[in-house]
């Protein structure tokens, strides 16, 4: 029996580059630390957990700085995690992204009168889901950093239990999120079936055979796509965002929409561009359909809300339909399209945080998010309208602010492909730019020119670490935009030129 | 003077308007400062006027070229030339004459320092147009000019300020995305006439030297197109001029005067430095259409104009049919033609931005607008009045001001359009123009027979805050008043400036076949002197 055994495995140890998992390994240590902390000291360690969080990602960063100085692309465990420039550049934003989200959880977990620890172990853990997604290039690995990303930010959304809103938030997002997850599933068993192998690098093989191709294919891929949608929240796939946000804690709010979605576009990257970038026979038109109708009615809505948390729900759903603008070009120009939404995703972390921010720092007083509680703000929180109106018109695309260059690179992918079908989705994104100033637009007059409900105009106190997010976020937005070299510099073409895309 | 005077240029006011938000709220300082920061401007616009090489007005002077966005190939390009140089003076002018202006008439609800530091950002955003050679600073520089202008109708503008600070952002912001996506579509499809490679570059000389070669006549049109929309919208030319009215009526007196004086400009600026000289082929086959729009767009504005029952929606729809005028040189596509619309374009400037003046001013007496209810103000405020009924007729096209020479080679260029342009047609357009210059006749002179001539009415016969002008006021309309007789009698002081790039502008399209073509050379050296 043990001799059978023995010749029937044949397990070879895989060669771990220590260096190449350190992020993942410090995160999960961490992540670790303040669970044991909330275990062991409970009320104690309360004060610590919030530190320890922040520290923890901007720890994380070190490994990640000493990888990209080394510039050498590591490949491990046959190549299902691949540690690239892109890589790298999605860790970083991660972790930034992550680093805000406590930010601004730091006196909203606080004051919440809720049980404290166990929100920042949830959250390092799914960032750790998100930093491992960077780097995955292979089904299963997909599979379980999605998993691992989102069943913490389920609990995340239900995280006031004692409200009912917030109870919502998170049984619809668990519903639609496992759903949703399914359908992935399914279509992963299709390629997997079909290729026999769970390697994107396999599957692209497999996949891009000249002709038309099999109707299995073009399930798995389909169905795979639609399962990144409903994480990216593109329509028809949007409709648990605006409940969610609306119920979540604000704080997690900004994480979904940021870094969730972010987290989304990274995996449905990758399986664009190394799985199945020959099979554009395929996904470019399911993309081109998902990108113009996220764009046109999550704008649409978005017209028509009156609370600005679900506003921006469906602003950010049409904000993912420009970023899925470039990938319904992905054949014809390639490494411009991966670079288009890597820099949108890059410049929306920023300026969408930083709404959010706001959101906070004026639910503080208001103790409300609808939009007209807004009215009124340059009376008495000049510092705070000032610091919104950049981070709106930054979302609309006005220059200088960062997101015109967001904008612009998408426009830029479209056109290069030179296709009508580029050029009319290009009209797309113009004329839903248009759309979206109207709503954004709104919001500002309301802040600068309209009274205050109720003449309230007690000034708001705005904590430190608000501040601190707000510095990060308002800085970052209004140097994207005035020099866009910042966030252009990174090459993070070579998922796509390796495979002479 | 080296490079760094354009740079300096459009900078200080910025630079100005940073420090400005870390000054202490205190209005007297700001209104100080403010004027500082634009007479600062003002100097280096002076001192370009000084050493700008007038035999070399063709070509860019103070060329400044430098690596901004390296991915896309864009640069910090900047550069001045014939073209854009009276623009560039005219702005630098208007904006201290504004911010004089500011002294005691801040609009409400107050707060005086926010809204001189947008008039500073906004006076960048203005210059940084004119003198960008980038298509993408171009853009840029333009789009940076929308926001101070939104929050000043938005929170300083008049009753019905929410809608028309939309509407101006709306349209203006649906206008430059179009716009955006021609820029980027002629960066893919430009090749080199010569090697026939692309050349991947938003660089305004190199597009200008290339005039479209290689691209399919198409593709041309289409860019043209989106072009067009873009600048369209900023001029205004009908159907796109709906917002003008209303952002006018709304906005503040300054806002007015900048929005009537520069920011219109910016469009005209980009038919004549973008659009036309870039794509000769698609401007030749866009040019009829331009040309009706232009002269719909006299007669509309001026019919426009005969119904108005408000004094500065009157000049508002004014300002539609003057600019139509503007747009008709432009669409002759000839030098003579093109040259009398930069004519325009200052003149259209100074005249208007002169009217907006008054009519604040007649607001700040009257706390009305309302044609109806003024009258008699050569009795009451005479200096008010006559300065009212100078500028009039300088709007009107009366010979010997400067408003003439801007209206009268528009309608004259149309005669004789540029080569391969439907000839009748065009002649068609003039007559239609000059009906527009008789009826401009028609709302300016009934406009000063209702407001300024006949007896006071009894409900302000007697108001003690109608007086006459202001020392204040003569201090910021003067410079105004004298350019507008300066240019007049002296026309050649633009026209030798503008002449030399105009025709290089031009020149550069003549190489290809079926280019435009000038032809009235001779006309503009006998106007020009």
């Amino acid at each position: 029996m043990l001799a059978l055994l023995a010749q029937e495995v044949d397990f070879v140890r895989p060669a771990i580059d220590w260096h190449a998992v350190a992020p993942e390994l410090t995160l999960l240590a961490f992540g670790a630390l303040v669970t044991v902390m909330d275990i062991v000291w409970l009320e104690r360690g309360r004060r610590l957990t919030s530190s320890v969080a922040s520290i923890a990602l901007l720890v994380t960063m070190i490994p990640i700085v000493t990888l990209a100085l080394d510039g050498e692309d590591r490949v491990m465990f046959g190549g299902a995690f691949v540690v690239d420039n892109y890589a790298l550049v999605m860790k970083v934003m991660f972790l930034l992204a992550g680093y805000v989200v406590v930010l601004l959880s730091t006196n909203y977990v606080a004051e919440g009168d809720y049980w404290e620890s166990e929100y920042y172990g949830l959250l390092l853990s799914s960032i750790l889901g998100m930093v491992l997604m960077a780097s995955a290039r292979d089904l299963i690995t997909v599979f379980v950093a999605l998993e691992l990303l989102s069943i913490p930010a389920y609990m995340l959304a239900t995280w006031r239990k004692r409200d009912l809103k917030s109870n919502e938030a998170g049984l619809k997002y668990y519903l639609m999120g496992v759903f949703a997850s399914a359908i992935m599933l399914y279509g992963m068993s299709l390629l997997y079936g079909g290729s026999g192998s769970t390697l994107l690098t396999d599957i692209n093989k497999a996949v891009s055979v000249d002709g038309s191709p099999s109707a299995i294919v073009v399930m798995g891929v389909i169905f795979v796509i639609i399962g990144f949608a409903f994480k990216v929240s593109a329509f028809p796939f949007h409709t648990w965002a605006p409940d969610t946000y609306e119920g979540a804690p604000t704080p997690v709010t900004a994480f979904l929409s940021v870094a969730s979605k972010a987290a989304g576009f990274v995996g449905l990257l990758n399986l664009l561009f190394v799985g199945f970038f020959g099979r554009d026979d395929v996904y470019e038109p399911l993309i081109w359909i998902l990108a113009a109708a996220s764009m046109t009615v999550g704008n649409l809505v978005a017209l028509r809300q009156t609370n600005l948390v679900r506003m921006l729900a469906y602003s950010g759903v049409a904000q993912a339909g420009y970023m899925l603008a470039p990938l319904a070009v992905a054949s014809d120009v390639g490494d411009a399209a991966l670079t288009a939404t890597v820099t949108y995703l890059l410049v929306y972390a920023a300026m969408n945080l930083g709404a959010f921010a706001i959101v906070l720092a004026v639910a503080r007083k208001t103790r409300s998010a609808e939009i007209d509680s807004f009215k009124g703000l340059f009376g008495y929180a000049p510092g705070l309208t000032i610091a919104m109106s950049v981070f709106l018109f930054s979302l609309a695309g006005i220059p200088p602010l960062g997101g015109w260059w967001a904008k612009f690179r998408v426009m830029e992918a479209v056109i290069e492909a030179e296709s009508t079908s580029g050029v009319v989705l290009g009209v797309f994104v113009a004329v839903n730019s248009v759309i979206a100033l109207y709503y954004y637009a709104r919001i500002g007059l309301g802040m600068w020119a309209e009274d205050a409900p109720d003449g309230d105009t007690t000034p708001i106190r705005v904590p430190a670490s608000l501040v601190s997010a707000l510095a990060i976020t308002i800085a970052l937005t209004i140097a994207f935009g005035v020099y866009p070299p910042l966030v252009s510099e990174f090459d993070v073409t070579l998922l796509a030129g390796g495979l002479g895309g | 003077m080296d490079s760094w005077i354009l740079t300096a240029i459009t900078f200080v006011p910025l630079l100005g308007a940073v420090i400005a938000m870390a000054m202490p709220n205190d209005d007297e300082l700001h209104k100080r400062w403010a004027l500082a920061v634009s007479l600062v401007a003002f100097g280096l616009g002076i001192a370009m006027l000084f050493d700008f090489n007038y035999d070399q007005a063709g070509q860019l002077q103070w060329v400044v070229d430098e690596p901004w966005i390296d991915v896309i190939g864009a640069g910090y390009t900047l550069g001045v030339d014939g073209m854009s140089l009276p623009l560039i003076a005219l702005t630098v002018l208007v904006m201290p004459l504004v911010f004089l202006y500011s002294w005691n008439h801040i609009p409400s609800p107050g707060n005086t320092k926010s809204f001189l530091i947008l008039m500073l950002i906004l006076e960048t955003g203005m210059i940084g147009t004119f003198v960008a050679q980038d298509l993408i600073l171009f853009f840029v520089f333009f789009e940076v000019v929308l926001l101070p202008m939104f929050f000043m109708i938005a929170v300083w503008g008049g009753d019905d300020r929410r809608y028309a600070s939309l509407k101006f952002f709306l349209y203006t912001l649906f206008g430059s995305a179009l716009m955006l996506l021609g820029f980027l579509a002629l960066f893919f499809l430009a090749k080199d006439p010569v090697t026939g490679e692309f050349l991947r570059t938003f660089d305004m000389r190199e597009l200008t030297d290339t005039a479209g070669a290689g691209i399919a006549r198409s593709s041309q049109l289409l860019i043209f197109g989106g072009m067009f929309i873009g600048f369209g919208v900023k001029v205004p030319m009908f159907p796109f001029h709906t917002w003008l009215p209303d952002a006018h009526t709304q906005a503040p007196t300054q806002g007015s005067v900048i929005l009537a004086a520069v920011l219109l400009k910016l469009g005209t600026y980009g038919f004549i430095r973008i659009s036309i000289p870039m794509l000769p082929e698609a401007a030749e086959a866009w040019a009829p259409v331009i040309g009706l729009l232009a002269v719909i767009g006299i007669i509309y504005g001026a019919l426009g104009c005969l119904a108005q029952t408000d004094m500065k929606r009157l000049i508002a729809f004014s300002s539609v049919s003057h600019m139509g005028f503007v747009m008709l040189g432009i669409s002759t596509l000839t030098d003579f033609g093109i040259n009398a619309a930069i004519f325009g374009m200052v003149a259209h400037g100074l005249i208007t931005g002169m009217l907006f003046f008054i009519a604040g001013s007649v607001k700040d007496r009257y706390h009305t607008l309302e044609i109806g209810r003024l009258g008699g103000m050569l009795i009451q405020a005479p200096r008010l009045g006559w300065i009212l009924g100078f500028t009039s007729m300088a709007s009107l096209g009366l010979p010997g001001l400067a408003g003439f020479w801007g209206e009268f080679p528009a309608i004259l260029s149309a005669y004789q359009p540029a080569n391969g342009l439907p000839v009748e047609t065009f002649r068609g357009y003039m007559v239609v123009a000059a009906v527009g210059t008789v009826l401009a006749a028609g709302y300016l002179l009934w406009l000063l027979q209702r407001t300024a001539m006949g007896e006071p009415s009894e409900e302000f016969a007697n108001d003690p805050e109608v007086v006459d002008i202001t020392p204040l006021e003569w201090a910021s309309w003067t410079p105004f008043l004298f350019l507008i007789v300066l240019f007049g009698v002296a026309p050649g002081l633009i026209f030798e400036v503008t002449d030399p790039a105009v025709v290089e502008s031009l020149n550069n399209c003549l190489q290809f076949e079926n280019g435009c073509d000038g032809v009235a050379d001779a006309t503009t050296a006998a106007l020009g002197g």
